[in-house]
């Protein structure tokens, strides 16, 4: 028997399989997902596996090393945050995410640092010895909101775009001051005295990091973009640069000190509009399987691991420390977001609800980089009552926050995600306005959003789009893709309904077999069926079926874990019938 | 109604853009031929404003369709006249600048014009007619083949017009 031998990829495989057998198990009770979230209940699998480890061994399990969070799960994570996040109200809430991310975190790092100071001032609590600095390192970590957790909630309750994209946004960008922070409060641990230079220096550390990870990211991006413009005869590894090229900006920035998850989000951003033209569609659509399948493992093992490393003996029970952490992390962000909400309502056009407001602040979910942050602190004789308190936040905004997110959007009426079927109309409407805003801004001398967009099209169309795409011919605009995309449905569903070899499905057929389900108005005669085809037929059930079938399926939303975007691929016999559409129209 | 410095603001923007005289503005494309791929901007102001000289009220008026709605106003008694900032303006606005015959109806071809200029020059004009034809076929209800307002109010009715079509004028 040869263990030492297979033993680590052994036991990551197990472990790995573990996690994905978990994931089956939930989903075939089919209630288990909408009361309690997944990541729930995948930490209650790792704290019973702990369980079981800790008692068979009689020490501690293994605790989640930092460094295997930060290099191997993560990344995937972020990536397919990145790569998948939708560009367009994103940009548009860009000015209110920063805001979120950068003022509020700050906030609530002072906020909860110097709340906890005076908590230890209180002799009672035996806190005396945890000093101000002690306090504020425990703050900058336990402060930022975790894209981890927030993308496991959030993506099942399903609330209205906007507000996923200003929680998710802010989860995403705030890294970026949170290691800032948590670098310049740990270095100044070190340090004998603090001058004031350093924290000056500190602060223009902060755009360094975050401006420098951006950089970075996409200068690989755009890398990335003009490698896959010579892709055209090795399809087979077109993919693998996706890949390759967004973990090498990741590793990158974080070996300049600069914000990795900034990084690596500015490549996928970057890259994803000039790569996607580039390479083929199965490239397309393999890149889009194994993101997700990617971030679903790495998602499912940070829970289950989390879960194993909170039983054992790492911890300090100081109840009231503990108690207070929570309560001032709740106190802190609900004040935070009234605040800068109160600035954003007065200063844009896009107002934010009392109700979208509270989701907002209860959305704010801790996760696996506070746990990680906190074990790489400098061993100091407090350290394990920061991990206990990390430990109970965590388990705390995971559990209560997550489970109770949904009934409480439930109750308030939040509003929803809006189900609808895309249309091309719809598209060039908005298209058209994006246009008419941006000369109207132009004419009134006003630089909203839509002029600087409209000037970044226009150095995207002279410039860039040249080098870094493959065809000189202009990539086809939204409204003809998402034209072309609705085309070959329509034509799949023709397909489908026809069964058919490579002649037009027999009118009667199809007639048959759609008409009847419909309420409708138009009634095709049997003399007319009976009719050998010709054109006018043809033409006549086309059109019918073209105004009154209109099942579009619907598209799965874009941040959804366990779904891919809404893809086919035309077969042989829908270009067929598109073609032969097109000629009889 | 917009205040007192948002109007001086404006003025002087105007003059900037007016080329002749008495504050009527006249059309010297080289003026308003900035660098910008968006679509016909020597043409938006003509269509905006409806004729081919512009005065400061007309532009005063174009631009107040573009005011944001403020909530205190959707207090506002119901029989008064409808703001020109208003949803159902604002829409008419849009429809008006499709519209170029003024017909009420958005017809294949103006739609095709349209489609001509956002879409760029790389798409045949067969391709462009599909597009279209599946636009009006989406749209249309009553079946006369163009899309009328209530019909483009409907296509409309998910977006959300009242904050996509406002700017902010600060200070």
């Amino acid at each position: 028997l040869d263990y030492q031998h297979v033993q680590v990829p052994f036991e990551i495989t197990l472990w790995i399989m573990l996690a994905s057998l978990a994931k089956i198990g939930f989903h075939l009770y089919n209630k288990l997902p909408s009361v309690v979230p997944e990541s729930c209940l995948l930490i209650f699998v790792g704290l019973i596996m702990g369980g079981i480890i800790y008692g068979l061994n009689d020490k501690s399990p293994p605790v989640m090393d930092s460094d295997i969070f930060f290099l191997y799960l993560l990344p995937p994570i972020v990536l397919d945050a990145g790569y998948f996040m939708p560009s367009r109200p994103f940009f548009e809430n860009i000015g209110t995410i920063l805001l979120y991310a950068v003022v509020g975190t700050i906030w609530n790092v002072f906020g909860i640092g110097f709340s906890l100071y005076g908590i230890c001032q209180v002799k009672a609590f035996r806190l005396q010895d945890v000093s101000l600095l002690h306090n504020l390192l425990f703050g900058s970590l336990i402060a930022a909101v975790d894209p981890v957790a927030v993308l496991a909630v959030f993506e099942e309750i399903h609330v209205n775009e906007k507000l996923h994209i200003l929680v998710f946004g802010e989860s995403l960008l705030n890294d970026a001051v949170t290691v800032v922070l948590y670098k310049l409060f740990r270095s100044f641990c070190e340090m004998p005295t603090i001058k004031s230079v350093d924290v000056f220096a500190g602060v223009g550390k902060f755009f360094v990091v975050g401006l420098g990870g951006v950089l970075v990211g996409l200068s690989f991006g755009m890398t990335a973009a003009f490698t896959t413009r010579f892709t055209k005869d090795i399809r087979v590894i077109e993919p693998l640069f996706v890949f390759l090229y967004s973990y090498l900006s990741y590793l990158t920035a974080e070996m300049f000190h600069l914000s990795g998850i900034m990084a690596i989000i500015a490549c996928a951003m970057g890259m994803k509009r000039y790569v996607e033209a580039n390479i083929s569609l199965k490239s397309h659509t393999t890149v889009k399987y194994f993101m997700k399948m990617w971030s679903s493992v790495s998602d499912t093992l940070i829970f289950i691991f989390l879960g194993v490393s909170t039983i054992g003996e790492n911890h300090e029970w100081n109840w009231p420390y503990i108690c207070f952490t929570v309560i001032f992390c709740l106190v802190w962000r609900a004040l935070g977001v009234l605040v800068l909400t109160f600035f954003v309502n007065r200063f844009h056009v896009n107002t934010i609800t009392s109700k979208d407001q509270f989701i907002i602040a209860y959305g704010g979910l801790r996760g696996a980089i506070c746990f990680s942050l906190v074990f790489l602190l400098p061993d100091f004789h407090r350290k394990k009552l920061f991990i206990a308190a990390t430990t109970v936040v965590i388990l705390f905004t995971v559990f209560v926050q997550g489970m109770t997110i949904r009934p409480l959007v439930d109750l308030l009426a939040v509003k929803r995600k809006r189900e609808s079927a895309p249309t091309v109309g719809e598209q060039i409407h908005i298209r058209f306005l994006d246009h008419l805003l941006a000369g109207i801004e132009d004419i009134s001398g006003h630089w909203g959003q839509y002029y600087w967009k409209d000037k970044l099209e226009y150095f995207n169309s002279k410039y860039l789009q040249k080098i870094l795409l493959r065809e000189y011919d202009q990539p086809k605009s939204s409204i003809v893709l998402l034209y072309e995309k609705l085309e070959r449905k329509h034509a799949i569903e023709l397909a489908e309904a026809g069964q058919l070899g490579h002649t037009l499905p027999h009118p009667s057929f199809l007639c048959s077999g759609f008409l009847c389900s419909n309420s409708d108005r138009t009634v095709v005669t049997d003399q007319k069926l009976e009719d050998t085809l010709n054109l006018d037929v043809l033409e006549n059930i086309q059109e019918i079926l073209a105004r009154n079938l209109y099942r579009i399926r619907r598209m799965g939303p874009a941040y959804n874990r366990h779904t891919l975007p809404g893809e086919t691929e035309p077969g042989e016999h829908a270009k067929e019938i598109l073609i032969l559409r097109h000629r009889s129209l | 109604s917009v205040s007192h410095s948002q109007i001086t603001r404006l003025y002087s923007r105007f003059t900037s853009l007016d080329k002749g005289e008495n504050g009527t503005l006249r059309w010297v494309s080289s003026r308003i031929q900035l660098t910008c791929i968006s679509y016909a901007k020597t043409d938006l102001l003509k269509w905006l404003c409806r004729e081919d000289q512009v005065n400061f009220r007309g532009f005063m008026r174009t631009l107040a369709h573009f005011r944001p709605i403020e909530d205190n106003e959707k207090s506002k008694e119901q029989n008064g006249p409808e703001p020109l900032n208003s949803r159902s303006n604002k829409l008419h606005f849009a429809f008006r600048l499709y519209d170029l015959d003024k017909d009420d109806k958005i017809s294949r071809d103006e739609l095709l014009q349209v489609l001509r200029m956002m879409v760029g020059v790389n798409i045949s004009d067969e391709q462009l007619g599909s597009i279209a034809d599946r636009t009006i076929q989406e749209a249309d209800q009553d079946g006369d083949n163009a899309i009328s307002f209530a019909e483009f109010v409907k296509v409309l009715e998910k977006v959300d017009v009242e904050q996509k079509m406002s700017i902010r004028f600060l200070h």
